[in-house]
């Protein structure tokens, strides 16, 4: 068994409707900020995996990246392994 | 016999009482489900009420999917079982797939409380036929995630199925517009309030009828909703009724 690190990005598929995304855009004018635009805000989830291999380790996260932390009508996630297992 | 009607009770139900006491109201003997318990204890329909179940964590209604008794709601929904989910009941709902498309944060950002105008589209199903008339039905939201959303065929499906069961209007039950932020409170597509899986035995329903369930509360719109669930229960325990078919096949 080994431990691996990941991180889940979800963020909202395009053509969703992104309130909160568009509430930061507003306030970027307050900043003083221009050209930004088509800002999209998800979340970011961390963990390590105990799996017998990186690829066990990777299925497990992907089973919970599209069963628990992402609605897949609404939003799309990318799996990202992190360097140094342990925490 | 009285028509025993489950609530389920999870971690963060917040209308679990108003719930049981709209249904008593509406003729039926409630009874507690609790989140952790896989039997149904029997009962002839369930609601899922409103609040906010295992705190909202992730998105609204995911965790309590995956509880013990979720497990069995699903199970009895797909024999057919009438089941009812109010507001967080809802999403908790979408969430598991029982009912089609998700709810969104409110367009506004803000969490809504307040009284909304909903009308039936359908009055031949079990959540509606005691309403009697197509008529404006007034009663509160209280919400942060009442956004509906689905894909455009999807809902040109659900409507073209007869899936859109309440939508959002004006207080006169005029339609309400897309972008007509007090009519259709929090953006939902099509102004959809509420809607019912394809076997026409589960429905979703964003607005609370249990907080206008009687007069004291300030409107008695809602009770027709509860009451229509307890009726159709009550026919299926006697063999004499099956939910509407919705849909060609």
């Amino acid at each position: 068994m080994s431990s691996h690190r990941f991180a889940v990005n979800v963020t909202p598929k395009p053509g969703i409707l992104d309130p909160q995304g568009r509430a930061v855009e507003g306030s970027l004018g307050h900043l003083g900020i221009e050209g930004v635009s088509a800002v999209r805000v998800g979340r970011r989830v961390e963990l390590t995996v105990e799996a017998d291999g990186a690829a066990a380790a990777r299925a497990v996260v992907e089973r919970l990246a599209s069963e628990l932390l992402s609605n897949p009508l609404i939003e799309a996630y990318a799996v990202e392994e992190l360097e140094g297992a342990r925490v | 016999m009285s028509v025993r009607v489950g609530v389920v009770v999870f971690p963060g139900s917040n209308c679990d009482r108003d719930t049981l006491r709209g249904l008593t109201v509406a003729g039926a003997e409630p009874v507690e489900l609790w989140h952790e318990q896989a039997s149904l204890d029997g009962v002839d329909a369930v609601v899922l009420p409103g609040g906010f179940a295992y705190g909202d964590y992730l998105r609204a209604g995911v965790i309590a999917r995956f509880s013990p008794v979720m497990r069995s709601v699903a199970a009895f929904a797909d024999e057919g079982g009438l089941v009812l989910g109010i507001c967080n009941g809802f999403q908790v709902l979408a969430e598991a797939g029982l009912v089609p498309g998700a709810l969104l944060r409110n367009r506004s950002l803000r969490f809504l409380g307040r009284d909304v105008t909903i009308t039936p589209e359908r009055l031949d199903t079990p959540f509606t036929h005691a309403i009697g008339e197509r008529r404006p039905l007034r009663m509160p939201i209280a919400h942060g995630e009442g956004c509906y959303y689905a894909d455009d065929p999807t809902l040109d499906a659900l409507e073209r199925d007869g899936q859109v069961v309440f939508r959002y209007a004006r207080a006169d039950g005029a339609a309400a517009s897309g972008d007509d932020g007090m009519a259709n409170p929090n953006g939902s597509l099509r102004a959809i309030a509420g809607v019912l899986n394809a076997g026409g035995n589960v429905c979703g329903l964003m607005p609370h009828p249990e907080r206008a369930s009687e007069a004291v509360l300030g409107s008695e719109d809602g009770i027709g909703i509860l009451r229509s669930l307890v009726e159709s229960a009550a026919a299926r325990e006697r063999g004499a009724g099956r939910p509407a078919e919705v849909g060609a096949a």
